[in-house]
């Protein structure tokens, strides 16, 4: 097998975040400071794991029956006068995207959180076609000026330090050199963007439940960016995967008290605003997308993960997450159900990040509708591997080690070369060539094996 | 084929069996203590909330409270002296960039989340809540519910085209995790609870 060319892999990239040893501390106890403002926020609600088995439950017979809901929301949406588009991939969604802009000779757009256009590259396939695009979610927006990705999905620039983001801001919207508060940096951004949404004829959101029962959609933010988006624009693009559909307008109460808690500690966004209608004089577009997730939904193992409802919980409570930092998993979904995800978007390219976990399961625990995020990495694992697509280095040392471990003799040699070198040839295993060797140093080797051990004491 | 056809035909051929959608009614039983909870809630997250005997004390607050001179709008008849009263949704949507302060009625309001939930009828223009400096709230303690279960109750299958909740002052964390209040939203949001 040839070696699989992966030049940009989660330890690499790691790696590269990891040489800032003070940023690193930051970044781990700043996303464990909004995973204990989850746990706070949980247990004040004394049925949560009730909630989060009924969210799963719902979510599963959402997936059992996604045929028919897709259809049943499509024929309420249409009666409802939004304009109903299917796309089949990214590529799809982003010619259906500008299509509806070229039709009015819209030439700027303003558009609030979006993961699913980050999936898509949306922006970027606009820039290239003549639209400008300006990102209107405070993070979001601190991202596309600093031209880079969202590192998180609900905490776009938990990357960033408050200076960088002052020196952006400097750069791109003449605040004074060198200031750096929050207070201000917001305000300015308030002024820059309120100009823009007044401005905009047509404005895209994200989806975070769509109604198959009412034909509704729902957007959740903080900011209020989507509602003044979208207020005041003739056209609203909402985008969304076919996995966000919901049944019925009553499990909102189950979903929405579970969403906000889970993902920042908040009892709920600011704003959750069910768009059922578009204005009169207005037009409404939603933009249902698949790009890979019915292929998931034929997965058995691995269909939960369409059960997601982008809280980012997962993110903030791993250990790998929080030392890594979400552009090491180089994809627009980053963290344990980034990892999960993206190797059903393009295996190969995403081959890495399955491995770029401890198994600890933390983010099993923390998901909100249940998924069981490290037993499908685990799985991951095994299909990569199965369909050949680690690394050469690794798949020698597997082989190694199934010869080893399938052998008595070479196992039992292999035991005392080990416990040999450690004890007398520490320098063997203790240098850069041993990637365990980093940041630890290699245990103390034990006198003998329990194999050993069991041979001279047994009567 | 077009990509209709072929999305839902992938989607059927690879869902699971069929599973039972389970009951949510059950949820509906849980209490709490309805509108201290709710105060403690909204207070929480940034919001005000003012306890008022009628539309009168309203007015007497407005006057003292809110900055003089302001654009001012309502969508409660009983204001219409004291702000310019909204009747309809005839408003262009751009008219209301220089609003300072709107003061709206809330359809119902959420114990455990401090959230008022206001359907397009209530708030006439959708942009209102979004595009003014300040947002005032009118809430009935009547119409506080203990959680997001009975809101949904309530709201049951009512028509909107556009209805939303509303939980305190917009709001980011955005720049290294320091809240700040007023991102592109209301820059404040006062409840005034009412008997």
């Amino acid at each position: 097998m040839s070696e699989i060319q992966n030049t940009t892999n989660h330890a690499d990239l790691a790696e590269v975040f990891n040489n800032d040893e003070a940023r690193v501390d930051w970044h781990d106890e700043t996303l464990w400071w909004i995973r204990s403002k989850r746990d706070v926020a949980v247990n004040k609600i004394s049925n949560w794991e009730v909630l989060r088995e009924t969210a799963s439950q719902i979510k599963h017979n959402v997936l059992s029956n996604l045929n028919n809901y897709l259809q049943q929301f499509e024929s309420n949406a249409l009666s409802n006068g939004i304009t109903v588009h299917w796309a089949a991939d990214a590529k799809e969604h982003n010619q259906i995207v500008l299509s509806i802009l070229e039709k009015h000779s819209i030439g700027q757009m303003v558009k609030s959180k979006s993961m699913l256009t980050e999936e898509c590259h949306l922006n970027d396939f606009l820039e290239a076609n003549g639209i400008n695009v300006i990102d209107s979610d405070l993070g979001e927006r601190i991202v596309q000026l600093a031209k880079e990705m969202p590192s998180h999905i609900v905490l776009p620039c938990i990357h960033k330090k408050k200076e960088e983001i002052g020196e952006l801001f400097h750069q791109h919207l003449g605040t004074p050199a060198g200031n750096a508060d929050p207070q201000f940096l917001t305000e300015t951004a308030r002024q820059h963007l309120r100009d823009t949404f007044l401005t905009r004829r047509a404005a895209l959101t994200g989806v975070n439940f769509a109604i198959a029962e009412t034909g509704e959609f729902v957007v959740c933010t903080n900011e209020g960016n989507a509602d003044m988006g979208a207020h005041l624009a003739d056209v609203h693009i909402a985008s969304m995967g076919i996995e966000k559909i919901i049944p019925e307008r009553k499990h909102l109460g189950v979903f929405l008290r579970l969403l906000t808690r889970s993902a920042t500690g908040q009892p709920i966004t600011t704003y959750s605003s069910h768009f059922k209608r578009p204005n009169k004089g207005k037009e409404m577009h939603i933009i249902i997308v698949d790009n890979g997730r019915s292929i998931q939904l034929g997965r058995e193992d691995f269909r939960n993960s369409l059960k997601c409802i982008r809280c980012g919980a997962c993110m903030n409570t791993c250990p790998v997450y929080r030392r890594s930092g979400g552009h090491s998993y180089h994809n627009a979904i980053s963290g344990p159900i980034g990892s999960i995800l993206a190797p059903n978007l393009d295996m190969e390219k995403y081959a890495d990040l399955p491995f770029a976990s401890t198994l600890c399961g933390s983010c099993t625990n923390v998901c909100p509708v249940k998924i069981d995020i490290h037993q499908q990495l685990y799985k991951w694992r095994q299909v990569i591997v199965k369909n050949g697509y680690v690394p050469a280095a690794k798949k020698a040392s597997m082989q190694i080690m199934d010869w080893t471990l399938s052998s008595p003799t070479a196992y039992h040699t292999a035991g005392k070369a080990g416990r040999f070198v450690l004890k007398y040839a520490p320098f063997m295993v203790n240098n850069k060539l041993n990637p365990w060797y980093k940041h630890r140093d290699m245990p103390e080797p034990p006198k003998e094996s329990f194999g050993e051990w069991y041979k001279k004491n047994r009567k | 084929m077009t990509s209709r056809e072929r999305i839902l035909s992938a989607v059927k051929a690879n869902q699971p069996e069929l599973a039972t959608l389970p009951d949510v009614d059950f949820l509906l039983q849980e209490d709490i203590d309805v509108p201290e909870k709710f105060i403690a809630a909204l207070t929480a997250i940034g919001g005000q909330v003012v306890s008022v005997e009628n539309h009168a004390t309203i007015k007497a607050f407005i006057d003292e409270n809110f900055e003089q001179p302001s654009r001012k709008i309502t969508t409660v008849s009983e204001l219409g002296d004291i702000a310019e009263y909204m009747e309809d949704n005839s408003a262009e949507p751009h008219s209301l960039e220089n609003v300072d302060y709107a003061i709206i009625q809330a359809d119902l309001a959420v114990a455990e989340n401090g959230a008022i939930w206001v359907s397009e009828d209530k708030i006439r223009t959708r942009v209102l809540p979004f595009i003014t400096q300040y947002l005032a709230v009118i809430v009935r303690r009547e119409d506080i519910v203990p959680t997001m279960h009975q809101a949904y109750n309530k709201i049951g299958s009512n028509d909107y085209g556009f209805a939303t909740f509303i939980a305190g002052p917009s709001k980011t964390a955005d720049i290294e995790q320091s809240l700040v209040l007023g991102a592109h939203g209301a820059r404040s949001m006062t409840v005034f609870l009412m008997p």
